[in-house]
This record gives C-alpha cells, structure tokens and sequence, in this order.
C-alpha cells in the first residue's frame, strides 16, 4: 500500500486554514490589505530583515485586535470539529456531537456558574472557567451515559434522548443563572449565542492547554476509534482496552470542548457538519477519510477553517454590527446539513 | 493449547453455561453443535474473553486468560464473528490491518512485518484484488472471508469462530471451511468452530462437540457424537444418519415425513 498517496486533503485543508486565517486578519470595518499583515507578522520573527513599510495602524489592528480573535476562533473551530468526530466514532452515531448529547450544554452551565459565582477580573480567574466548564461538561455526559446505557450497550434513541433532556435542563438552570446576576445578562446572554466577550490574547492562551491535550490526544486515537467502529466486543477481541479507551476518548473530547465553550460561547453545528463534510468529500477508498486515523486530523484542520469563515460572515453581514458567530454557524450549518443529507442519500455516507 | 475447565457462566441469574470442559490441541478444528440458545455464541465469548465467567478456568498455554490483558489475549486468540454490521466504509485492507492491532503501539502505526501479514492474510483468502474496495460493497460471502483475514492478520495460535458460515451459499461455505481446515494443518492451528449445519460439521471437524442447554452432551470424533439417538434427544425432531458416500463421514438428514 502506497504511503505517500492521498496527502493532498491536508495540503488543501491547510492552504484552506491559512487562506481563511490571512482573510480573517485582513477584512474587518477597516481592511489591512494581506500584503501588510504578512509583512507585520514577518516582522515580529526577531532578526528577520522586513521593512516597515505598512500603514501606521496596521500592527496595532493584526497584532492586538484580529489576530488574537482569529486564533480564538481557529482554536474553537478545531475543538468543536475534532471532538464532534470523536463523539460520532465513540457512540457509533452519525447525530453525536458535543451539543445534541449535552456536554456544550453543561459546560455552558459550569462557565455560567463560575462567572455567576465572580466573573473573573484577574488571570487566574479567567483560566478557572474552562476548568469550570470542563466540570460541567464530565458531569452532564456520566449523566447523560448512565441514562442512556442500556445493559452493556449504548442504543442511538436513549443516547439522543438523554442528551437532549439534560441538555435542555442544563440550558434552563443556565438561563436561570443568568437571570439571577442580572447586571451582566447582556454580557453573558451574548456569550450563550456564540460570541466572545473577551478580547486580546488573554483567552486564546486560557483555552490553548486545553486544547492542545484534549485534541492532541485525540489526534491519536484514530485506530481505537477505527476499533470500537466495530462493536466493543470485536474492538476487545481485537486487543483493545475499551473501557480504559472510551473513558480517555471521553475526557479528551469533553475537555476540548468544555475549553471552547468557555471562551468562545455556545457555537452549534460545526462538530455535526465538518466531520460529515470531510466524509462525504474524501471518504472514497482506498485512503477513505472514514479511517479516523485520517478523519480526526481532517477534522480539527476543517473545524478551524469553518469557523473562522462563520466568524468572518458575522463581522461582514450586517457591519459595523457584528452578529454572535453562533448564529451563522446555525443558518448556514443547518440548510447545509440537510443539503449533505440529501446529496448523500445512494452513498456510503455513514 | 487451549484448555477449558469447567466453565460456568450465569446470566440474569440463569446458568448459561453449566460444567463446561473441553481441549484443543494444535492442528485440530473442534465443531461446537447444537440447538440455538444452547450457550455456543456465550462459550465462544466467555472463552475469547469479553464474557466472564463465573467459575472455572479458560486457559491458553497454561496460562489463564483472565489474567491477561485485552492485547495479550489478542495475541494468543483471534475471533472470527458473523458479518452482520460490518462498517461499510473501511477499506478491505483496512479492516483487514486492524488485525494487528495486539501488534501495534499505542499511535497504531503500522510497520513492514505488519503489512506482510495483512497482504499474506489478504492472498490467503483470496481477496488481495478487492484489498482496495469499500467493505460495504461486498458481498456477504466476501464480507466474512474478510473477517477470517482480519483473524488471520492477527497471526495466533488459536482461532475462534461464530457460526462463520451461516450467511453463506454452498460455494462460500465449502470454500471458506477448506480454507480454515488447511491453515489448521499448515499453520498448526487450533480451531474452535460453532456450526449450526450438522453436515459441515462432520466434513470439517476433527472433533464435535454437542451442546445442550449450556452442558456438553457428547465430545468426540463425528461418527461417536452425530448418531440419530443422541440428535433427535437433543433437537427434539427425529433424524436419519447415513454415511457419506465418499468419505464414509455421518450425513444428518432431518426426518421430514414423520415431523409433518
């Protein structure tokens, strides 16, 4: 079997990143042009002769206002994408992701609690979120797992099922919250639709740990995923740990998310439509991006991309007004869903 | 190599398996019969692992495999299940390389020793031309000679197999059930094999072994086990026995005038 061959969805997926990155630095109410971010972040690699030729205002703009927000949102991307595609390959369900089975929901709740609690002034009250979050996140899926189980097995309708309702009840004592500490409810209410309340690099470097474990692990559990896609039973007869595996697939794929959901708010949609679109665009044989070995590292490049190209339409659409980015990922995700949905209907899509 | 020793397995407070005992040596394919519900799929899983028991000892090279690891079982036992939810969507090479997962580190990187027993596997059961192909547009017959490979690839001594036959034609059982009985000489494997066609069983098997209602009812070479009496006790129908024409093996023929 030939290695080298099927390398180009990572190229694309890349040049897509870098592509959407640049424009995301680069448009905004006032447009730096690609050539000057280039040269301002050249610049900043120390020794590296560029001349300073740029607008005035163009480092201030890329270094301290847009780069930081498209790093957030390119880290929020990968998160939501790379562990909606753990969550599908863990439950064996094309509908898993970190919101229909309740673990958005739940870290939304532990980052509102630890706001309602104090909204964090200082440093290390802001990295304390994401560790909030990631609480509620491991609290709601045990809930949402121990429902849902039936004998040893983990039927699609009970999981969605539980999902939901947890989600949903996590989702009122949110709300519920939110009402309670009335003087920051604008705040915290346009944090639930998807938009970032923080700005500078201060909350790209409070989620980027977790991140960095939670994806990272998940980088290289392609093979137990490809594993337990057979059945616990074969994964088992087939060498695999599946308890000890489910158990670290859980915890990485929470903590990825609990992190962007901390930072980043309530985002829908890309952990459900990134995976599937990478599917349904490379998933031929013989290097079918179903193997999560490839679909994983696809995924997390893909979930970037996305979100930064949601995050820029909810800064264009309606400028200067700059829309929650939740509420792009929702109108362009669902249409587009059920568009994949139905081009996919005579293919092996799941 | 493999020892079993009186193996009890309890289910919802009802004994599956009752006093189960049975070896297989090197090189010798052990039918597992009898009725359905009569424990063969639970002795199959208790044995491979997955299914603990409640008492007695499943042992492979005089070692107990409860104090094995998922992966060093994998090493010793390889498990041929029916192919009803196959994932469609990996390639025949892939799912056939999962194989040698007991093999691997813990990234699941593949190596050279690793692709040559996946495409040995592949060549064995004749299915090196579909290595590329999607698993769900095979056939059925096709689809569990992938499953044997993937066992194959798996490179042990032991071979453990559900009912691998059930979901084929004729052509597919003969070929499938020649393929497993020659790697048993070649390789020495020892083969464990539940079959619901009593008729494959007696071509195929060294040894048969009878189950019933979770206990061996009989255990020896096809012409003690497959006798009339000892069927028609156990499935409850009359049956015939004739010898095979040609081999002179006992042939089971279901007694259809005197059941209507």
């Amino acid at each position: 079997m030939k290695r080298s061959a099927g390398l180009h969805p990572y190229l694309i997926s890349v040049a897509l990143l870098l592509m959407a990155l640049l424009a995301s630095v680069a448009l905004g109410p006032v447009f730096v042009s690609p050539g000057d971010v280039l040269r301002v972040l050249l610049a900043q690699i120390p020794g590296l002769p560029v001349k300073a030729d740029w607008q005035e205002f163009a480092p201030t703009i890329v270094l301290s206002i847009r780069l930081p927000h498209a790093m957030l949102m390119a880290l929020t991307g990968a998160a939501l994408a790379g562990s909606g595609a753990a969550f599908q390959g863990l439950f064996r369900n094309p509908l898993a992701d970190p919101y229909l089975i309740g673990v958005a929901s739940g870290a939304g709740l532990g980052a509102v609690f630890a706001l309602a609690v104090k909204w964090p002034s200082n440093l290390l009250g802001m990295y304390s979120v994401p560790a909030a979050a990631f609480l509620g996140a491991i609290a709601t899926i045990a809930l949402v797992y121990s429902l849902a189980r039936v004998g040893r097995t983990l039927p699609t309708t009970t999981l969605i099922l539980a999902g939901v309702a947890v989600s949903a009840f996590a989702s009122s004592l949110t709300s519920f919250l939110m009402l309670r500490s009335n003087q920051e409810l604008r705040r915290a209410l346009s944090w639930l639709l998807g938009g970032s309340v923080m700005d500078g690099w201060d909350p790209f470097w409070a989620a980027l740990p977790y991140v960095l474990v939670g994806l990272g692990f998940l980088s290289f559990s392609g093979h137990s995923l490809n594993l337990l896609q057979f059945g616990e039973e074969q994964a088992q007869q087939l060498g695999l740990n599946t308890e000890r595996a489910k158990l670290l697939l859980i915890l990485a794929a929470s903590l990825a998310t609990a992190a962007a959901v901390a930072f980043s708010g309530v985002i829908g949609f890309i952990g459900l439509v990134v995976p599937h679109t990478i599917r349904l665009v490379w998933g031929g044989a013989p290097h079918s991006a179903h193997d999560y070995r490839r679909l994983l590292p696809l995924s997390i490049l893909g979930g970037s991309s996305a979100l930064l190209a949601a995050d820029l339409l909810a800064r264009m659409l309606l400028a200067p007004q700059v829309l929650p980015v939740g509420i792009v990922t929702a109108l362009a995700g669902a249409p587009f869903f059920l568009y994949l949905l139905r081009r996919a209907k005579d293919q092996a899509f799941w | 190599m493999l020892e079993v020793e009186s193996l009890y397995f309890r289910y919802n407070g009802h004994d599956v398996l009752q006093n189960v005992s049975l070896r297989i040596q090197a090189g010798e394919v052990l039918a597992l019969i009898g009725p359905n519900g009569a424990g063969k799929s639970t002795l199959i899983r208790t044995i491979s692992g997955v299914l603990k028991a409640r008492l007695g000892a499943v042992m492979v090279y005089g070692r107990e495999i409860s104090s094995l690891s998922p992966m060093q079982r994998a090493r010793y036992m390889a498990v041929v299940p029916q192919a009803r939810q196959l994932p469609g969507a990996f390639s025949v090479y892939q799912t056939v390389a999962l194989g040698r997962t007991p093999y691997l580190g813990w990234l699941g990187k593949t190596g050279k020793s690793d692709d040559l027993a996946v495409q040995r596997a592949l060549e064995q059961t004749q299915l090196s031309h579909l290595a590329e192909r999607m698993v769900g547009s095979l056939s059925g017959g096709e689809q569990q000679r992938v499953l044997l490979a993937r066992a194959l690839a798996q490179e042990t001594p032991i071979l453990l197999m559900d009912e691998p036959t059930t979901h084929l034609d004729l052509e597919h059982q003969t070929v499938l059930l020649n393929l497993v009985r020659s790697l048993t000489v070649e390789r020495g494997l020892a083969v464990l094999a539940a079959l619901h066609d009593l008729n494959l069983a007696s071509l195929y098997a060294d040894r048969v072994a009878l189950i019933a209602a979770g206990r061996i009812h009989a255990m020896g070479a096809p012409q003690q086990v497959l006798t009339s009496e000892q069927l028609s006790h156990v499935y409850h129908v009359p049956v015939q026995v004739v010898p095979h024409p040609q081999y002179g093996s006992p042939l089971v023929l279901p007694d259809g005038r005197r059941t209507r």
